[in-house]
């Protein structure tokens, strides 16, 4: 048992530990995977504010995430063909700057979210469920098809978009950048939780009732974590993209939809570091085990199902049980 | 006379061929209690669900302050001036008890939308919060998690929330359920003094309570009022007693 402080600092520190071990070692491999962790850690946070504060069970956030990445495909896509993108008014140049890219990501993927949420919000339960999947398969079976971009062959981006001042083509420095984003996340994240905000929201996924009985409406609540949500997978999607040099349809499936929620479940949910701790989790998995037999994940779901059963509160949960209070 | 605070006109429901509410009209004027009694399933909960929200009457009603509400959500009749309590406590159970009041401070004062700051470091909202939570007696207890609080405590925090909207007529369903003599004692006190800062429509099985506490009563019987008046005129009422005291007490 340890402090919930104490936790979140041993695993964010672990990350920066093992890239860094990772460069000295010569290692440029496992920096990748621990980029992976870092960019899958983003989409899960943003993901943990609908599903843990907000108690949206989202079967969609594949949408957000594949958004972010075609946002970037498209954008340096048309950067890199030298030809302009036509928005039908009028026509914007590609580009190949991340800040840029990131921006657009998050912009488009929280405009998507606004617009599912405010669809989706109306039901509850299991509905919700298969509402925000079916979107997120549209986007699927869209892409699927939009032979401009691809198609089911997705997109290949030949050099890594660029950041002022730095080399992204460096590992370490693309992953210095992907870790700073996380952190400002999971800031994020923290902020909002104990904000006012998160109380209303914490509030409406307890007691909706409650949360209208005394002026305020959950539904408005919940679309804004919703957006906010819908605006970070979005930007890691794009992050993801970058990372692959590639988007695909596959950004949109289900099982990313599914992936994500699993990290959650097994880092702990609605726990700040609870993503984090999923995502080295599942990576690992998938890295080790995944060499080792191609049934890996009938582990992840054996795991999976141990922690359901066993430990709601996932590893965090068991690592540091939640106390609740304060002065 | 003065215009009620809150008056239903005809309030009607069923459940199907159930009629749960059969062309209620009540008010609640300016400084008193109106008990509304009545045998289980009578309607009460119902009847307060339609006042506040919660449920659309088939026909009549709600008028707040001379304003026809019926149409309004249930978050726009609690900023127009209806606090709440629940018979079956609705409170956020994983947080403390300061959090919830600090949700009702919230909800009067100040809006949601800010993402930054603690909301515990508000101390606007923590002030009305912990007066609201002395006033109720649960101060000591601000920072237990509900979830570990026993029943005459949530109903406690229940009536500390209602406190913190500062609402224009208080509506209450049972708010003594299950808190034993000495807490029906103390719960009758406050709620004694507090009809001066805004009426109570109060639903409450305890007989004891309301006879000490009620300026009128309403009992209803299978969704229809049967009978208003003052404590001596109902406990006179032969009708009254038939359908309900007759049985219960
Ligand atoms: N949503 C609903 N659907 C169907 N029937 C309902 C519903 N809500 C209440 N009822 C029925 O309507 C009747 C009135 O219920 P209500 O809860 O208003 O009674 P009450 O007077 O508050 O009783 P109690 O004293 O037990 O709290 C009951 O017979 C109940 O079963
Ligand atoms: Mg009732």
């Amino acid at each position: 048992m340890i402090s919930e402080r104490m936790l979140n600092l041993t695993v964010i520190g672990g990350l920066l530990a093992v890239a860094l071990a990772a460069l000295v070692l010569d290692q440029p491999f496992t920096i990748t995977l621990a980029t992976r962790v870092a960019i899958l850690s983003l989409a899960a946070v943003g993901l943990n504010i609908a599903l843990g504060l907000g108690g949206l069970v989202s079967f969609g956030h594949a949408a957000f995430f594949g958004i972010g990445g075609y946002a970037m495909g498209i954008l340096a896509y048309h950067a890199q063909t030298y030809t302009p993108l036509d928005l039908g008014l009028f026509t914007v140049a590609g580009t190949k700057s991340m800040p840029v890219i990131w921006l657009v990501a998050m912009v488009l993927s929280a405009l998507a979210a606004l617009l599912i949420g405010l669809l989706a919000l109306r039901t509850s339960g299991v509905y919700f469920i298969m509402i925000t999947l079916a979107f997120a398969q549209m986007f699927y079976y869209f892409t699927l098809s939009w032979s401009a971009y691809g198609g089911e062959d997705g997109l290949s981006i030949y050099i890594r978009n660029g950041f002022p001042g730095l080399n992204t083509l460096v590992p370490i420095q693309f992953f210095g950048i992907c870790f700073v984003i996380l952190c400002a996340a999971l800031y994020l994240f923290h902020r909002l939780e104990h904000a006012p905000f998160g109380l209303a929201l914490g509030s409406a996924r307890q007691a909706p009732m409650r949360v209208e009985t005394v002026g305020l409406s959950p539904m408005r609540l919940r679309l804004v974590a919703f957006v906010l949500s819908g605006a970070i997978t979005g930007l890691a999607g794009a992050l993801f993209a970058d990372l692959n040099r590639f988007v695909s349809p596959t950004m949109f499936s289900w099982h990313m939809s599914g992936e994500l929620i699993v990290l959650i479940i097994l880092g702990g949910v609605a726990r700040l570091i609870g993503p984090v701790i999923g995502a080295v989790l599942f990576v690992v998995l998938e890295h080790y085990l995944g060499g080792m037999t191609e049934f890996w994940k009938i582990w992840l779901g054996v795991i999976l199902l141990l922690i359901v059963l066993f430990a709601r509160g996932g590893v965090a949960g068991l690592l540091s049980p939640r106390k609740v209070g304060h002065d | 006379m003065t215009e009620p605070i809150l008056e239903t006109r005809g309030l009607t429901k069923s459940f199907g061929a159930l009629v749960a509410g059969d062309d209620i009209s009540i008010d609640l004027r300016k400084g008193e209690i109106h008990a509304i009694i009545g045998p289980n399933g009578a309607g009460k909960s119902t009847l307060i669900q339609m006042i506040c929200g919660g449920l659309k009457p088939d026909a009549g009603q709600v008028r707040l302050m001379g304003r026809d509400v019926t149409g309004d959500s249930t978050a726009s009749r609690a900023r127009a001036g209806l606090g709440r309590t629940f018979q079956i406590s609705a409170l956020a159970m994983e947080n403390s008890v300061l959090q919830n009041a600090m949700l009702g401070a919230m909800g009067a004062l100040d809006h949601p939308w800010r993402f930054w700051r603690p909301v515990l470091a508000r101390s606007d909202l923590r002030d009305r919060a912990e007066a609201c939570l002395d006033r109720a007696g649960l101060l000591e207890l601000r920072s237990r998690r509900v979830a570990d609080l026993s029943h005459g405590e949530r109903r406690q925090l229940e009536l500390a929330v209602a406190l913190t909207l500062q609402p224009r007529a208080f509506v209450m369903d049972e708010p003594m359920a299950g808190l034993g003599a000495g807490g029906s004692a103390r719960m009758t006190e406050v709620l004694d003094a507090l009809r001066a800062e805004a009426p109570i429509l109060l639903v409450e099985h305890d007989m004891d309570a309301v006879f000490a506490l009620a300026d009128r009563i309403s009992v209803l019987v299978y969704g229809r009022v049967i009978a208003t008046g003052s404590v001596g005129e109902i406990r006179a009422n032969a009708a009254v007693r038939e359908a309900y005291l007759g049985e219960d007490a």
